[in-house]
């Protein structure tokens, strides 16, 4: 971070029994702001049109998409991606910038971790379902059957199935970890016998002994140290989903980098796209202050150039190698055609957030939300350049085609919207989004080192 | 409480995080041992004051990736040479860089399940109920209050001389704690 002089991580004022009221009362509070029902609602919708999606899918077949040779990875992969790539900022923000000691973290990684499970589930939903026959998904694991037969090792697309399914179950564990000390404040805290008991059962008896947080640190460090190469390995497995095979705009070898700084970007965007309303809804501007915001926005801004270095190299590779098959299809990107997507993919993550290197642009959180939501379309138009240009036109003219997404694609990728907006507004009204304990521990350190919060 | 109910020993809050410290460390220095000490955020300094400064975790950890990683390896190693061999692309069998994403995944799982559930057994939860809960003031526990507590079974315990040094370390109150 600069070492201009900082603007505080908590505004001053602040006491250990405030902080813990504050947040806990967002949740144990008998007036749940009416935002919160009407976004619910529009949410919860939107979560019966993905369940209808899927029904129809599953009474039809794939046939309702618009996948068919050549592009057979249509909407499915694109939203695969563009999903776990939106859950790799919250990883980074529990696990990376806490093994950097970065204390800025502390009020935003519970909302950022959570954004991660959810964002996963809704990932995991497309492969699933682009398997053609989601009963049979198991055949994907290795378990004792009476075929005797066993999935292959040596595809990326087993790799991608441990990787994900891996990536799932430490992201819920490291989550659940975090949160095991603030459900004891809220069982402390909650007066309904309901509440009390649902914290109560969740909170396992934390009765935040020396002894329980000794343990709870390390642990909490070493699941930090799993994360971090975790999240890093699982983006570079998807993208070897890519350029493991073949295919011209595939076949590259800077497709790992390129993939973890694309869904870091793309993370941070969905962070702020959500945490900016949340703020504003929850008045949480004394908790998620002005440095959260920018410091977001700058390491958007990073990631974003590391993006385009990689678009500038994708480009400069196809010249490089020689291949025609490389050269037409980066000519098939700029000007054939799909020409919109890849032009407007250039648009929304380099032109744009631009604007993000003047403080002012983003101090303003109206200009810093629209950025967000500009990366976030860019980012999912970066996959859909990816997948679908590069499948609809390879060595053989004569097996070129078109792809048209239908209404069912569209209908399930806005309806996932509506199941991770529901996950997540659950979240938030039943679960502390900030970690107490957390806060509470950055007003010690500052009360003891009035300099400021070190570490930053 | 019940007045003949066994004692589980003394609970002192305190008002601050250093002042529960410095409480810890006397306690030690007159020779108890089975205390605990209670903050609403992890500190160092009291875990070496009360004396848990250290824990097995991590070699767990280490023991789990471990396991992770070679069942990982030969569960691929077992599937594509022994149990399932077919030949693709000319490849050897045993193709192990191809088998290395895999036995890294498994190996993170491995270390991840173990300091998840190990530090759940190491701390003996869950257990929903303990003695300290007994005191209606502990609750302050998982907000502002920092409490000291003093286990009976203590060869060092005294009900009275002990309630009498604790009250000397300036606490804010003294709790007699039931089973």
């Amino acid at each position: 971070m600069a070492a201009s002089p900082q603007a505080p991580l908590l505004e001053p004022g602040q006491t250990y029994g405030s902080v813990t009221d504050k947040i806990s009362g967002i949740v144990l509070t008998k007036n749940t702001p009416i935002t919160w029902f009407i976004i619910f609602t529009c949410a919860f919708a939107l979560l019966m049109m993905m369940l209808g999606s899927i029904s129809w899918l599953l009474i039809k077949g794939i046939g309702v998409w618009g996948v068919n040779i050549p592009v057979g990875w249509g909407f499915a992969i694109v939203n695969f991606v563009w999903w776990i790539g939106i859950g790799h900022a919250g990883t980074l923000i529990s696990a990376i910038l806490f093994l950097l000691h970065q204390t800025w973290r502390n009020s935003i990684n519970r909302f950022a971790e959570a954004m991660t499970l959810f964002a996963v589930a809704c990932a995991g939903l497309f492969p699933l379902l682009h398997v053609g026959r989601p009963w049979r998904a198991y055949w994907l694991f290795p378990y004792p059957n009476t075929m005797s037969m066993w999935p292959q090792f040596r595809s990326p697309l087993m790799w991608d199935v441990f990787a994900v399914s891996t990536y799932a179950t430490v992201s819920a564990l490291f989550w659940f970890v975090g949160l095991v000390p603030d459900v004891a404040a809220m069982r402390d805290r909650a007066k309904n016998p309901i509440a009390q008991r649902f914290y109560g059962i969740l909170a396992m008896g934390w009765r935040n002994s020396a002894k329980h947080w000794n343990v709870h640190d390390t642990a909490s460090l070493l699941l930090a140290g799993l994360a971090t190469p975790l999240v890093l390995s699982v983006h570079s497995v998807v993208s070897f989903d890519f350029a493991i095979s073949i295919v011209p705009g595939w076949h590259t070898t800077i497709f790992p980098p390129y993939f973890v700084a694309g869904a870091i970007y793309s993370g941070f965007a969905m962070v702020l796209t959500l945490m900016i309303p949340f703020r504003k809804l929850y008045h949480m501007e004394a908790l998620i202050t002005e440095r959260h915001i920018d410091n977001m926005a700058k390491v958007m801004l990073a990631t974003g150039l590391m993006v385009a270095y990689g678009y500038l190299m994708e480009a400069i590779l196809c010249w490089y190698n020689g291949s025609q098959y490389e050269v037409g299809m980066f000519f098939s990107r700029i000007k054939g055609p799909y020409w919109p997507a890849y032009w407007a993919l250039i648009l929304c993550n380099i032109v744009i957030p631009q604007v993000l290197w003047w403080k002012k642009n983003r101090l303003n959180t109206l200009v810093l939300w629209g950025v967000s939501i500009v990366v976030n379309i860019g980012m999912w138009l970066e996959r859909f350049v990816i997948v679908v240009i590069s499948l609809h036109r390879d060595f053989v003219p004569s097996s070129w085609g078109i792809y048209h997404p239908t209404f069912w694609d569209l209908s399930l990728f806005i309806g996932t919207m509506g199941f991770f907006l529901t996950l997540l507004f659950l979240f938030i009204r039943f679960i502390p989004a900030i970690s107490i304990f957390e806060t509470r521990h950055l007003l010690h350190e500052s009360e003891h080192h009035k300099d400021g919060v070190h570490g930053s | 409480m019940v007045p003949d109910s066994p004692l589980y020993g003394l609970l002192a809050e305190f008002k601050g995080l250093d002042q529960l410290i410095q409480a810890s460390e006397k306690m030690r220095e007159k020779g108890y041992r089975r205390m605990d000490a209670y903050s609403p955020f992890p500190s160092e300094d009291l875990n070496e004051a009360i004396g848990h400064h250290t824990n097995p975790l991590a070699k767990f950890v280490f023991c789990g990736g471990l396991i992770g990683v070679i069942s990982g390896f030969s569960m691929e190693y077992f599937a594509s040479v022994i149990h399932y061999p077919w030949r693709i692309g000319g490849k050897p069998l045993n193709s192990w860089p191809a088998f290395i994403p895999i036995a890294y995944e498994c190996m993170i799982l491995g270390a991840a399940l173990t300091a998840v559930f190990g530090m759940f057994i190491l701390n003996g939860l869950p257990m929903h109920y303990h003695p300290v809960f007994n005191i209606p003031e502990f609750e302050k526990a998982s907000k502002d209050g920092f409490f000291l507590s003093i286990e009976a079974q203590d060869k060092q315990f005294n009900l009275a001389e002990t309630k009498a040094f604790l009250q000397s370390l300036g606490p804010v109150a003294v709790h007699e704690v039931p089973q």
